[in-house]
C-alpha cells in the first residue's frame, strides 16, 4: 500500500516537472519502487528484471537519447480537453473491465487452475529444477521466449538500422 | 557522454576498477545459478552489459571499442540466437519435437538441465551483445564534431 502511494506520488512528480533529466530519474525510482512491489507480491523473477533492465538500463539509454535531444520539455499546450476526455474515458473503460476480474489471489482464478498446477506440481519431476519460473521460461513455454530472444535481437537491428555505425574515417 | 574521464579522475578509476569485476561475477553468477534461484539470461545479460557500459563510461569509448569491437558484438547478438533455435533444430534431429530437451540427454531430467543451460545461454549472449550495441549506437551519435 505505503509502495503504490509512492508510486503515485512519483507519476504525479513526473507529469509535472518540465526538467527531462530529472523525470528519467524519477522513471528510475519508479521501476525500483515497481521492482519492491513485485518482491512483497512473491514474483522474485520479474522484480528482478524490472530492477535491471527498467531502472539500469532503460534509464541509461533514456539519458542517451537526452544527450541527442533537449533536455527541457517544450511548453504545453494551455487546453488540452481532447486529450483528457480520450483519457478518462479508456481509463474508466479499464476500471470497468477490471469489475470482472477475479479477486487478487482468488485460488479459482482462471490463472490458477489452467496449466499452472501442474507446473507446480510436475517440475520437480519433468524438469528436476529447483526454480520453476526458469522451468516455465526455458522449457515449457521455450517457444515463447525463443520469440522474446528474436524481438531483442530485432530491437538491436532496428537501433542498427536508424541510428547506425558512423564511419570510423569520417571522424578525423 | 563518451568523452574519457580526465586523468586526473583518479577515484572513479579506481572505484570503477574494483566494481566491475564484481557486477561481472553477479552476472556470470545469476547466468548459471538461474535454475536454482531468481535470475536468468535476461537479467545476467543485462548485468554484464550494464558492466561493461560502466567501463565504456570511465575509461571511454575507445579503450571499450578496443575490448568489445562492435563486428565482434554483431556476430554474438546473432550466434545467441542461433544458438538457441539450435538447440531446438538439435532435439528436432534427435527425434522430439522442437525445443523438446527430454530427448537431448540419455536421462529426460539431465536433457532438460543441458536444455535449459544453453538457451539460457543463448538468451544471455543475445541480450548483453544487444545492449551493448545500442550503448555503441547511441553513444557514437553523441559525439559531435
Amino acid at each position: 500500500m505505503i509502495l503504490l502511494v509512492f508510486l503515485s506520488i512519483t507519476v504525479l512528480a513526473i507529469i509535472q516537472l518540465r526538467d527531462l533529466f530529472a523525470v528519467v530519474m524519477l522513471f528510475g525510482i519508479y521501476s525500483f519502487l515497481a521492482a519492491a512491489l513485485f518482491v512483497t507480491l512473491d514474483a522474485v523473477d520479474v522484480a528482478f528484471t524490472e530492477a535491471t533492465v527498467g531502472a539500469g538500463i532503460a534509464s541509461f539509454l533514456m539519458l542517451g537519447t537526452l544527450a541527442l535531444t533537449v533536455r527541457r520539455e517544450k511548453a504545453r499546450p494551455a487546453r488540452a480537453l481532447l486529450p483528457l476526455l480520450v483519457v478518462g474515458v479508456v481509463g474508466a473503460t479499464l476500471i470497468y473491465g477490471t469489475l470482472d476480474m477475479p479477486h487478487f489471489s482468488d485460488p479459482q482464478a482462471p490463472a490458477h487452475l489452467n496449466v499452472a498446477p501442474h507446473y507446480l506440481e510436475s517440475t520437480q519431476d519433468e524438469i528436476g529444477i529447483p526454480n520453476v519460473v526458469t522451468a516455465v521460461l526455458a522449457s515449457y513455454r521455450g517457444y515463447d521466449t525463443l520469440g522474446e530472444v528474436i524481438v531483442i535481437f530485432t530491437a538491436g537491428l532496428g537501433v542498427l538500422a536508424l541510428l547506425g555505425y558512423r564511419k570510423r574515417g569520417k571522424k578525423h | 557522454m563518451s568523452n574519457p574521464v580526465q586523468p586526473y579522475n583518479l577515484v572513479l578509476r579506481v572505484a570503477a576498477k574494483m566494481l566491475i569485476p564484481l557486477i561481472l561475477m553477479f552476472a556470470f553468477y545469476v547466468q548459471f545459478h538461474g535454475e536454482t534461484g531468481p535470475g536468468g539470461g535476461f537479467q545476467a545479460g543485462v548485468i554484464f552489459a550494464a558492466a561493461f557500459i560502466l567501463y565504456a563510461l570511465v575509461f571511454g569509448m575507445e579503450t571499450a571499442r578496443a575490448v568489445a569491437p562492435a563486428p565482434l558484438l554483431r556476430v554474438l547478438a546473432s550466434s545467441g540466437v542461433l544458438l538457441y533455435a539450435g538447440v531446438g533444430l538439435a532435439s528436432l534431429l534427435a527425434g522430439g519435437n522442437f525445443l523438446d530437451y527430454n530427448v537431448l540427454a540419455e536421462d529426460p531430467i539431465k536433457g532438460q538441465h543441458l536444455g535449459i543451460f544453453l538457451v539460457e545461454l543463448g538468451v544471455g549472449i543475445t541480450v548483453s551483445s544487444v545492449m551493448i550495441i545500442i550503448f555503441y549506437a547511441f553513444a557514437e551519435r553523441g559525439v559531435r564534431p
